[in-house]
C-alpha cells in the first residue's frame, strides 16, 4: 500500500478501520442488556396469524462470545496481515509474494521434467510420447489462437503441417522462429504507379505469379507481368519465384498460399502489401518450453523440417 | 441481534433469570444467558421405538455401506481426487453434476412434503443431529445413570468417583465419535486402505485432519450442543413455520381435555374435582429433548419426536384415562373435534398434492435419465480463432477439438464420423482406442466441398460410436463455417 499520495490518507484509512472494529465491540457490549418492565419475558409485540408471537428470549451466552471473538480475530488479523493503511503486517505476507512462492514451487516440481527434455535433441523429443503430450497442451494454450488446434493455420497464418517453410525449415531455424519471432513485410506497390503500374499492372503481375504455380491465367497479361516481376519482385522472391527464406519471402511456385491464390487476392497483396508478425516466445515461455514446442511442430509436419 | 422466535415459552426447567418482581419498575436484563443443560429422561413407547428403529436403519447404512465392494472397488466411494463418484454400478463424473442438483431438489421437496403432512418428521427421526444425540445420550444414560442420578452427579463437587464416571463417558463418546469420523472419511478414501494406513500410522495429512475434524464435531454436537444446534443454528428450524398449516400433523396437547390441570388420587373422577385429565406430573417436560413444555402450545423448538406422547400415554394408562391427551393431531382437528378419518381426509390438500406431484415427476425424470445414460461423453469445441480455410484442393476446412470421455469401466474402441453436410469427412484419424475412464482430447480437421456449403454457418454433426456396443453412441451438434 505505497500508493497513498500523502501521509494523511494513510492515517485516514487506519482510523476508519480501527474505529469500525472497535465500534462493533462497543455496540455489542452496549446492546447486550435490555430494559424490561415488570420482569416478565416479554414479546417483541409482533403477532402473526392471530396467535403467533415472538418472544424476546435470551440467546445462549456462548453466542455472544462468538461475536466478541470476531472482533478479536479482526484485530489479530490486522496485526498479522496488511490492512492498516501502509502497515504491512508482521508476517510480511503479500499476494505477489504468495504468487512467487507458488511459481517457485511449480518450478521445483516441473523444472526437472522440462530440463530432461531440454537436454535431448529435437528429434528425440519429437519421438517421445510424454513430451509430445506436453507439447500438444502447450500448443493448444499458446499457438492455437493463430495456427488452429490442428496446426493447419488459416488465412494469414501459416500451415505448420506441410513441408513449406517461409523462413526455412531446418530444426534450429524453426526454433529461432518460435523463440525470437518473425516480422514479415510485403511492400505495398499500389501507391507507386511508376513501379508496377497501379491496379492494371498489379493484375498483369498477378497473372504471371499464377502461371508460376500452374494456375489458370491470361497468358497475354502474364507475359507483361513477367517483365515487371523481373524488374521488381525478384529482389525478394528470386528470379525463379522460389522465394528467399532469409527474408521470409514466400515461394510463389508451389500450391501453398498464405493469403489466397485468386487473382483478386494477389492483386490486393501487390497493391496494398501485407504486414505480418510472429510473436517472440522466449521471454515468456523460456527455453525448455520453446524446445518442446519446436519438437511438437516438427512432429506435426511429419518432420518435414529438413526439406525445402 | 436475536433471531425471530416464534411463540416461545420457558418451561419449568428453564427459567430465565427472573428480574425483581417489582412489577411497575423497569429493570435491565441481559440478552444472553448461560446455557441451561437439559437432562432428558429416557422413556419407552411407540415413538421411542420408532426413533430407535430409524437410528438402527440410518446407522447400519452409514457405518456398513462403506465396507461393501463392487467390481473390485468400494461400492460407494466419492473419489474427489480422481473426480469420480461410484455408487454400486453407477459412476458419476463431474459432468453429471445435474444429478446432484436433482438429488438436492428431490431432498428439498421430500422435506417440504413430509413437513406439510406431519411436521418435523426429519428432525425427530432421521436427522444426524437427532440420531447421534440419541446414541450419545444412551451411552450417557448407561454410564452416568438415569435423569436424577445425572442431575445429582453434575451438582456434586469434583471427586474421584465423578472423575472416573466422566472420564469413562468421554472415552466411550470419543471412540464412537472417532469411528464416525473414520467412517465418514472412508466414503472419500477407500476405507480398507484407510484402516490399513491408520493401523500402520501412515495416514495422509488431509485424511487425518478430516477424520479428527469430523470426530470432533460429532463429539461436540451430539455430546454437548445437542438441542442448541436445533434451536440456534439449524436453518430448517427457522423456516419450518412457512411449511406448516392448520392441517399439518404436529404434537398437540389437548388443552380442552387436560385443563385445568392438577394432582389427584388415582380413581377419582376428575370432573368432580373440577379438574381436567392432566395430572401435572411433568413427565412430558422431563422427557423433552429441547426442554419445552408442550402444554403451552406448539413452539418452534419442538422437533416432533413424540417422546412426550409416549410419556403422557404411560401416565394416562396408569390413571386409567384414555390415551392421547398429548398426540399427533392437527390444529383444525383439535379445534373442530375431527374423527381420525376426518383428520386424515384433510391430508390431501393442494399443497401436499403439488409437492408430491413435483417430487414424483423429478424422481421419474432422474430415474429415466440415469437408466438411459450411456458411458460416453463428448464435447465438441470449434476452434474459435480460425474461422475456416481452404485446403490445397479447394475444399473448405474447419478445425475442432473433441473432448471424449470413456466413462465405462472397460476398454473401448471408438469410431469418429461426421454427418449433416453432403460430402463432409474427417481428415486424418477416424478411430480411437481408449482405456477405461480415460479422457482424451483429439484435434480433428473436417473437410467439406465448397459447393455443399452456404456462406456463414452450416450445421454439422459428429457421430462417435463404440465399436463393441451400438447403443453407446453420441450425435453431437456443432457448426461448420465458410467465409
Amino acid at each position: 500500500m505505497s500508493d497513498f499520495v500523502s501521509e494523511f490518507w494513510n492515517f485516514y484509512v487506519v482510523g476508519i478501520v480501527l474505529a469500525s472494529v472497535i465500534a462493533c465491540g462497543v455496540v455489542l457490549w452496549s446492546q447486550s442488556k435490555v430494559k424490561v418492565a415488570g420482569g416478565k419475558v416479554e414479546t417483541t409485540g409482533h403477532v402473526w396469524d392471530e396467535t403467533l408471537e415472538e418472544y424476546n428470549n435470551p440467546l445462549p451466552r456462548w453466542w455472544m462470545w462468538l461475536f466478541y471473538i470476531t472482533v478479536v480475530f479482526a484485530l489479530v488479523y490486522l496485526v498479522l496481515y496488511p490492512g492498516l493503511g501502509r502497515f504491512q503486517g508482521i508476517l510480511g505476507w503479500s499476494s505477489v509474494g504468495q504468487y512467487k512462492t507458488e511459481v517457485q514451487k511449480a518450478d521445483a516440481q516441473y523444472g526437472p521434467i522440462y530440463d530432461k527434455f531440454a537436454k535431448m535433441s529435437l528429434n528425440e523429443v519429437a519421438g517421445n510420447k510424454e513430451a509430445m503430450e506436453m507439447g500438444k497442451r502447450l500448443f493448444l494454450t499458446y499457438c492455437m489462437q493463430c495456427h488452429g488446434s490442428d496446426a493447419r493455420g488459416s488465412k494469414g497464418f501459416p500451415n505448420l503441417t506441410d513441408a513449406d517453410w517461409q523462413w526455412g525449415g531446418d530444426h534450429e531455424t524453426i526454433k529461432t522462429t518460435i523463440a525470437e519471432g518473425r516480422v514479415a513485410m510485403m511492400p505495398a506497390y499500389g501507391g507507386q504507379p511508376d513501379v508496377i503500374g497501379g491496379e492494371a499492372g498489379a493484375k498483369e503481375v498477378a497473372n504471371y505469379v499464377r502461371s508460376l504455380s500452374g494456375l489458370s491465367n491470361d497468358s497475354a497479361l502474364a507475359a507483361k507481368g513477367k517483365e515487371k516481376f523481373e524488374k521488381v519482385c525478384v529482389a525478394c522472391h528470386g528470379a525463379d519465384g522460389k522465394g528467399m527464406t532469409a527474408l521470409g519471402a514466400p515461394n510463389l511456385t508451389d500450391k501453398v498460399w498464405l493469403y489466397g491464390s485468386s487473382e483478386a487476392t494477389i492483386v490486393e497483396t501487390i497493391t496494398k502489401g501485407r504486414a505480418n508478425r510472429m510473436p517472440a516466445w522466449k521471454e515468456f515461455l523460456g527455453d525448455a518450453k520453446v524446445h518442446i514446442l519446436t519438437a511438437y511442430v516438427l512432429s506435426q509436419s511429419g518432420n518435414a523440417g529438413e526439406k525445402k | 441481534m436475536t433471531s425471530p422466535l416464534e411463540k416461545v415459552s420457558v418451561s419449568a426447567d428453564t427459567k430465565s433469570p427472573a428480574a425483581p418482581a417489582a412489577a411497575s419498575e423497569t429493570s435491565s436484563r441481559s440478552l444472553y444467558q448461560k446455557h441451561i443443560k437439559i437432562y432428558a429422561r429416557p422413556i419407552a413407547g411407540h415413538f421411542n421405538t420408532t426413533r430407535w428403529a430409524m437410528v438402527f436403519l440410518t446407522q447400519a447404512i452409514f457405518y456398513g455401506l462403506c465396507w461393501f465392494d463392487w467390481n473390485g472397488r468400494q461400492a460407494v466411494l466419492f473419489d474427489i481426487l480422481n473426480r469420480k463418484f461410484f455408487m454400486f454400478g453407477l459412476v458419476f463424473w463431474p459432468q453429471d453434476v445435474i444429478y446432484l442438483a436433482g438429488l438436492l431438489i428431490v431432498s428439498a421437496y421430500a422435506l417440504f412434503l413430509f413437513t406439510a403432512m406431519a411436521g418435523r418428521l426429519f428432525c425427530g427421526y432421521a436427522c444426524p443431529q437427532t440420531v447421534y444425540t440419541e446414541l450419545f445420550m444412551w451411552i450417557e444414560n448407561k454410564i452416568e445413570g438415569d435423569r436424577n442420578a445425572r442431575i445429582k452427579l453434575d451438582a456434586q463437587p469434583m471427586s474421584a468417583r465423578k472423575l472416573r464416571i466422566k472420564a469413562t463417558k468421554f472415552l466411550v463418546w470419543g471412540l464412537l465419535a472417532f469411528w464416525t469420523g473414520f467412517t465418514f472419511v472412508g466414503y472419500f478414501t477407500p476405507i480398507k486402505e484407510l484402516a490399513h494406513s491408520l493401523t500402520s500410522f501412515t495416514l495422509g495429512p488431509w485424511e487425518g485432519f478430516w477424520m479428527f475434524f469430523y470426530a470432533g464435531f460429532t463429539l461436540m454436537q451430539a455430546g454437548f450442543l445437542r438441542e442448541q444446534v436445533c434451536k440456534y443454528m439449524c436453518p430448517y428450524a427457522r423456516f419450518q413455520g412457512v411449511m406448516f398449516d392448520p392441517d399439518t400433523l404436529v404434537v398437540t396437547y389437548d388443552e380442552e381435555r387436560g385443563e385445568p390441570r392438577g394432582g389427584r388420587r388415582k380413581g377419582v373422577e376428575p370432573k368432580s374435582q373440577g379438574l381436567g385429565d392432566c395430572v401435572d406430573c411433568g413427565v412430558c417436560v422431563q422427557v423433552c429433548l429441547t426442554g419445552i413444555d408442550i402444554r403451552k402450545g406448539l413452539q418452534y423448538e419442538c422437533i416432533g419426536c413424540g417422546l412426550c406422547v409416549d410419556g403422557c400415554n404411560q401416565i394416562m394408562d396408569k390413571m386409567n384415562y384414555p390415551r392421547g391427551l398429548i398426540r399427533y393431531s392437527t390444529e383444525k382437528a383439535v379445534a373442530e373435534h375431527y374423527t381420525r378419518s376426518q383428520m386424515l381426509a384433510h391430508v390431501l390438500r393442494p399443497r401436499v398434492l403439488l409437492y408430491s406431484s413435483i417430487l414424483v415427476v423429478i424422481i421419474i425424470a432422474m430415474g429415466w435419465s440415469i437408466a438411459t445414460r450411456i458411458p460416453l461423453k463428448v464435447d465438441v469445441l470449434r476452434d474459435r480463432a480460425v474461422l475456416s480455410r481452404e485446403a490445397e484442393d479447394g475444399r473448405i476446412e474447419n478445425g475442432y477439438i473433441l473432448r471424449i470421455i470413456n466413462a465405462a469401466e472397460q476398454k473401448r474402441h471408438f469410431e469418429i464420423d461426421v454427418s449433416g453436410i453432403e460430402g463432409a469427412e474427417v481428415a486424418g484419424r477416424r478411430s480411437l482406442e481408449m482405456e477405461p475412464a480415460q479422457v482424451a482430447e483429439l484435434t480433428v480437421t473436417v473437410q467439406a466441398p465448397a459447393e455443399s456449403l452456404k456462406r456463414g454457418s452450416n450445421q454439422l454433426f459428429f457421430d462417435i460410436k463404440a465399436a463393441d456396443d451400438k447403443a453407446v453412441a453420441v450425435h453431437e451438434k456443432t457448426t461448420f463455417l465458410m467465409q
